[in-house]
């Protein structure tokens, strides 16, 4: 499967992760090495073979539906880049 | 006098104890060996103020008679696991300034027990590599020096914690371990680095890359030192969904160096295409040691091996596109600047795009693309059904009654910083060839140095055991630590 530079800015946009025009036949040809060598896995018969959904066969725990925590509101937002009156602040998202 | 900082933890363990060295002296052995070891850049965030505090504590209760085996003992954490307070950024700009309020549960384990902590160490970006040279803090430098004195990697993921117990910074350190980066970096540096079982060390408070494959452990100068701080990271936590409810066995009286009755398996498929003579005849010589410790040696198979890489590399990207799509600079980390008209996808975009460097972004969107309609199917779910078949060639061979696997830990010895700058990504991925079955079938690995290259250079080998069978898989690493008798350390250029 190779990737034209219409895909690569397709992905780059779902992963939102700016690219330069300019860049995108590069970005393109590099992904498209990658995937190239992902394509060995079609030799492979997985023919009634399960995909994996866990590694070691173990059974998620369930816990109480309790709060455990909170009350750090201080604490939670003193890493944010711009927070102000208990809230993170973010650019206008409705108009 | 002898380098303090040189010192096992076991050696330290019992000096401490019996009072022929204090917690504070040895602390500062270290602290003074990491700040005069700057040309390594180990070491990205040192804390001499933290270290001391704690050895002040250690000192008390070694007076008090009431000290875990860690107590007193100076270590260094990856810049990966959550320290509270202290800047902790995965070696991303994304995380600049990051200083989570909180501690991950392996250093909060540790420092219960009363290890103290030299400062944070280098790593790739996001555990994203295999030379250290993601870093946003640039490469660490390996104190073994290659030919015409050139620098080497120390290897990576857990590259500044190889170099910084390799150089003696500090007695030990902790590593995490996706693909093989707590392994290759230890087998580049001539030290011990474990891998334990999936769900043996809770992965709450280290920075997620892929969580089905990640794995903490510990990175150390002995397999005796890995057995002791395993046992001290190792343990349910119920904040790790995946940890598991198991008693934590004591690892280190399981070494017993006699492999009488026991049978290990050297697979066929891990003969690959390329790989140098001097690795094979290591291979030859590991196996030979394991014999004469009284182990039977069979050839086994692991059919599909040659796909573990490719299906690696669909897997782990997908689940670091879904892990890193929280770096978006709301909510913590550096955020791009953006112009009056523009909004909150800019903002995203921009973000991500100054924050991550070129291997982080090559690998989200690697995963974004494997994991988006259309590609769904024909990557991600086909390679989450060769790990099943990964998983059981393991199986099938455990059950035959094979009880370790012995294999090569790397293709190479450490090669030189800046020789891959032009090569193809996919060159740098092989330098996990032989360590990525173990994290997609989740079982324990570890690395222990067994001999040196034509050039000098360490040159390690990988023991797999059985899922839970750390005790087992260090006793067999133990075993090839004493025939080897490896003792050999870098000369001092830094």
């Amino acid at each position: 499967m190779s990737i034209d530079k219409d895909t690569a800015r397709r992905v780059a946009h779902l992963a939102r992760i700016e690219v330069a025009e300019t860049d995108l036949e590069h970005l393109a040809g590099e992904l498209s090495g990658i995937l190239g060598f992902m394509e060995q896995l079609r030799e492979v018969d997985v023919e009634g073979i399960e995909p994996m959904t866990s590694v070691t066969p173990m059974e998620l725990p369930w816990r109480e539906d309790v709060v455990t925590d909170g009350g750090n509101a201080e604490r939670v937002l003193a890493n944010a880049p711009d927070a102000r009156d208990g809230f993170f602040t973010v650019p206008k998202v409705v108009e | 006098m002898t380098d303090l900082a040189s010192l096992t933890i076991a050696d330290a363990r019992d000096r401490l104890r019996s009072g022929d060295i204090g917690a504070a002296e040895l602390t500062d052995a270290c602290l003074a060996a990491s700040e005069a070891a700057a040309a390594l850049n180990a070491v990205t965030a040192p804390t001499p103020d933290l270290a001391r505090a704690q050895a002040a504590r250690a000192a008390e209760r070694l007076k008090a008679g009431d000290a875990p085996d860690l107590c007193g003992i100076p270590l260094g954490i990856k810049d990966l696991f959550c320290v509270d307070g202290v800047q902790s950024q995965a070696a991303s700009r994304i995380l600049e300034g990051f200083r989570p309020p909180y501690e991950s549960t392996v250093t909060t384990k540790l420092w219960e027990a009363g290890a103290t902590c030299i400062g944070k160490l280098n790593m790739d970006e996001f555990a994203m590599g295999s030379s250290n040279e993601s870093s946003v803090y640039g490469p660490a430098i390996s104190p073994w020096r290659g030919e015409g004195d050139a620098a080497l990697t120390p290897g990576g993921s857990s590259g500044g914690s190889a170099a910084a117990v390799a150089a003696d910074l500090c007695l030990a350190a902790t590593g995490t371990d996706t693909g093989g980066s707590i392994r290759q970096p230890a087998a580049f540096t001539g030290i011990v680095g474990v891998k334990p079982t999936y769900g043996r060390v809770s992965r709450w408070g280290i920075v997620a890359f892929a969580s089905s494959l990640d794995q903490a452990g510990p990175m150390t100068k002995t397999v005796r030192d890995a057995a002791i701080m395993l046992k001290a990271m190792s343990g349910h936590d119920a904040k790790d969904s995946t940890s598991a409810p198991l008693a934590v066995p004591d690892f280190e009286a399981a070494l017993t160096g006699d492999l009488r009755g026991k049978k290990i398996g050297l697979p066929r498929e891990y003969r690959v295409d390329g790989m140098p003579a001097e690795i094979e005849a290591l291979w030859q010589t590991g196996a030979d040691m394991l014999r004469a410790a009284g182990a039977e040696i069979v050839d086994i198979s692991l059919p599909h091996t040659k796909y573990a890489l490719p299906a690696y590399y669909v897997i782990a990207p997908a689940e670091a596109s879904s892990n890193l799509a929280r770096y978006d600079g709301v909510r913590y980390g550096r955020r791009a600047k953006i112009g009056a008209n523009e909004g909150i996808t800019a903002l995203y975009e921009r973000t991500r795009a100054e924050g991550f460097g070129p291997e982080v972004k090559r690998r989200i969107m690697i995963g974004t693309y494997v994991l988006s309609a259309g590609y769904y199917d024909a990557y991600y779910l086909r390679a989450q059904k060769v790990r099943t078949l990964i998983k059981r060639d393991f199986e099938q061979a455990f059950e035959a009654g094979v009880d370790a696997i012995l294999t090569p830990a790397t293709p190479s010895a450490a090669f030189g910083i800046g020789t891959m700058a032009d090569a193809d990504p996919v060159e740098m991925y092989l330098n996990d060839v032989f360590t990525v079955t173990v994290n997609l079938a989740g079982l324990p690995g570890a690395a222990v140095p067994a001999g040196l290259s034509a050039t000098g250079l360490p040159l390690g080998l990988q023991v797999i055991g059985r899922p839970w069978g750390e005790a087992e898989m260090l006793d067999v690493a133990f075993a090839i630590e004493q025939a080897s008798g490896f003792a050999a350390k870098p000369a001092k250029w830094w």
